[in-house]
């Protein structure tokens, strides 16, 4: 038995820093797992002119990050990405991989563990350390419609690809110290096999229904475009955006932006209202992620209802308009 | 080209047994997988321009035939049907050895893989990757669009707020999404030809080589623990009655968690 401190591994996908801070997040939850296994919480950087990162690595909970640096891994690179985190895993053992589950990051970490010969679960939900002291890696199957809850046994080490925004960043501490372990390109890398021939940076989608706190959904039970209005009042209200079930869309009384479900938006609101909506599975494949669900509708038996926090079984837009009328009265000053 | 397919359930019909927690899988009516069939589109579209022969494959149990069928009417010209107890349960790890082996022994010369970017069921997205880690050759994934230039492959795809074109020689492998290839309508008069003249080879575990032991759930590294539907969490209070007092009952025990969420003070005055 080595005397070493186990190690929970969080790949740095700095990439889109300033919108994408699943790294931070996953460093958070790794701090929180490491507590329950006595393990120490470290970052991989791979790249050219990292140091900006390394450093926001270390203020928000790394207590190591393992850097190769070089002009050739200036662009991301999944051959040579995979390569180099699959030896080092190999010379560190560490026991717990996490990475993003970004369009890289999903496309990564799967070979990785291919060359580890390992177990990787995909786009994780939930983290947490059993009392076996094996990570619980809690995964959505199905659309989001059921949950499943995968450990790996015997490999290691142990991989998940994370979602974003389902952890919560530590405030980033700059008086944090952090070992930095500067490791050389090694040698007989292989010679990257795909080319990148152009790279572009789009402004990040604008999404507003899906990042927003609280969402008000609309379905056919609210009976009429005139109705359906007042949940845009409710939602500005709140602070909130709008969102529609597929007839609600299809008789235009939302635009085709608004609509929620299988294959359009997938939200996650703190809050959300659901009104005048059956509960098809199409719909709540989208809404899987939402926090706390508040239901309206006259059938009490609705799915929709069985899924929510509160199920008020009264008339949608009447709802909706003593919603409005109450929070006039208290948001008043 | 090889197009690897998966059949998945029809999500309208998802026979979810509440009462076991378990999904009803043997009442599940089957399709082919979106991505899957997209992936077949791209390969189709790649034959009408270059020529090629397409082989579908994949690796489930019997009943899945009905893909390899409807991908025959569609246009492949061969099928490999991947099926065997043995095979039931695996993860990705062990799917993309053996459909990898498959690969290996029955389509050896290949130059293109296509996968489908993710399932609708298991939706990891992995067995792509993966695959292409096995057969040891490039691999690009989330593929919005592709084009042929002689020997090398021209992708077109977005990834992380980046619009990115990429190159890669063959053999290859892309995912595809579901952004572009159209799947094309299938004559019903193809379909009737798909069942006549079935040009689908079954293979078992042992036609491939492989033990037991190291496929399906035995040789998985990943163990699912449960499933569950998260709506067993809910709390689920039920309140009835004139919408006024719905209304102020609802402040009243969630007023401080509504106000917290959007940042204003909700008490009432007075
Ligand atoms: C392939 C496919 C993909 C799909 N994708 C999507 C998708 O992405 N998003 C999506 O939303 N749908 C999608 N659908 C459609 C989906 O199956 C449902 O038909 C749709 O979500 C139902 O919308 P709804 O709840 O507004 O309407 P309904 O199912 O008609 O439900 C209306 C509800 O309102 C209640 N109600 C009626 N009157 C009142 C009242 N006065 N007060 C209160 N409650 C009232 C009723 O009890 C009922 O529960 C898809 C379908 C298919 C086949
Ligand atoms: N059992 C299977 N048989 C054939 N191909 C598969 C199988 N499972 C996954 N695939 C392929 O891998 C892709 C991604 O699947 P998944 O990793 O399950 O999201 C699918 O779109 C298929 O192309």
């Amino acid at each position: 038995m080595s005397e070493q401190v186990p190690e929970i591994w969080v790949f740095g996908d700095y990439r889109n820093y300033f919108q994408n801070r699943v790294t931070l997040q996953l460093l958070s939850r790794a701090t929180d797992l490491a507590g329950r296994l006595n393990a120490s919480v470290c970052a991989t950087v791979f790249g050219h002119g990292v140091d900006e990162w390394v450093g926001e690595y270390i203020a928000h909970g790394a207590k190591r990050v393992y850097v190769v640096e070089d002009e050739s891994l200036g662009e991301y690179s999944t051959d040579l990405y995979v390569t180099l985190m699959e030896r080092l895993a190999r010379e560190y053992k560490p026991e717990i991989i996490l990475v993003g589950a970004t369009t890289f990051g999903r496309e990564f970490a799967p070979r990785v563990a291919k060359r580890l010969g390992t177990g990787l679960t995909a786009d994780c939900v939930g983290l947490d350390i059993n009392d076996d002291g094996q990570l619980v890696q809690t995964a959505p199957a199905f659309g989001g419609n059921l949950l499943t809850r995968i450990i790996t046994p015997e490999k290691r080490p142990q991989m998940a690809t994370v979602r974003p925004g389902i952890f919560q960043e530590i405030p980033h501490n700059y008086q944090a110290q952090g070992e930095i372990v500067r490791l050389p390109l090694p040698e007989g890398l292989p010679r990257d096999r795909v080319r990148l021939i152009s790279s572009e940076r789009r402004p990040p989608a604008i999404q507003k229904l899906e990042d927003a706190a609280v969402v008000v959904c609309g379905g056919r039970g609210m009976s009429g475009k005139s109705k359906f209005k007042n949940l845009y009042e409710l939602a500005r209200l709140l602070g909130g955006e709008v969102g529609a079930t597929r007839p609600v869309v299809y008789s235009k009384w939302a635009e085709e932006d608004a609509l929620v479900g299988q294959a359009d938006k997938h939200i996650r609101p703190k809050v959300l209202f659901s009104f005048g909506i059956s509960g098809a599975i199409q719909h709540t494949a989208g809404i899987i992620d939402a926090g706390f669900i508040i239901a309206i509708n006259k059938n009490p038996l609705a799915a929709m209802m069985k899924m929510a926090d509160v199920a008020i079984v009264a008339d949608a837009n009447q709802v909706c308009l003593a919603l409005i009328k109450e929070l006039k009265k208290r948001l008043r000053g | 080209m090889i197009v690897c397919i998966k059949q998945v359930p029809m999500a309208s019909e998802l026979p979810w047994d509440a009462k076991t927690c378990t999904l009803r899988r043997d009442l599940a009516e089957g399709m082919m997988n979106p991505a899957c069939k997209h992936a077949l589109e791209a390969a189709l579209t790649i034959r009408q321009q270059h020529g090629g022969h397409i082989t579908a494959i994949t690796m489930g149990p019997p009943m899945a035939e009905e893909i390899l069928r409807e991908a025959i009417a569609m246009g492949a010209d061969r099928c490999l049907m991947l099926t065997d107890k043995a095979m039931a349960g695996a993860d990705t790890h062990i799917t993309s050895y053996t459909l990898a082996r498959a690969i290996e022994i029955f389509c050896p010369d290949f130059d293109l893989v296509l996968c489908g970017c993710h399932t609708t069921d298991s939706e990891t997205a992995q067995v792509g990757p993966q695959l292409a880690e096995e057969l040891d050759i490039a691999g690009i994934s989330y593929v919005d669009d592709l084009e042929l230039h002689e020997r090398a492959v021209h992708v077109k795809r977005f990834s992380d707020n980046f619009l990115e074109t990429l190159e890669t020689d063959l053999p290859c492998l892309v995912t595809v999404n579901t952004q572009h290839f159209k799947p094309r309508y299938i004559p019903l008069s193809g379909l009737q030809d798909a069942f006549e003249d079935l040009n689908i080879l079954a293979v078992s575990a042992s036609d491939l080589g492989i033990d037991p032991v190291h496929i399906g759930i035995e040789g998985s590294p990943t163990k699912i623990i449960d499933v569950y539907s998260p709506r067993a969490e809910k709390r689920n209070i039920v309140l009835k009655g004139a919408p006024k007092k719905i209304v102020e009952e609802l402040f009243e025990r969630f007023e401080s968690m509504l106000g917290g969420v959007i940042k204003k003070d909700l008490k009432r005055e007075g």
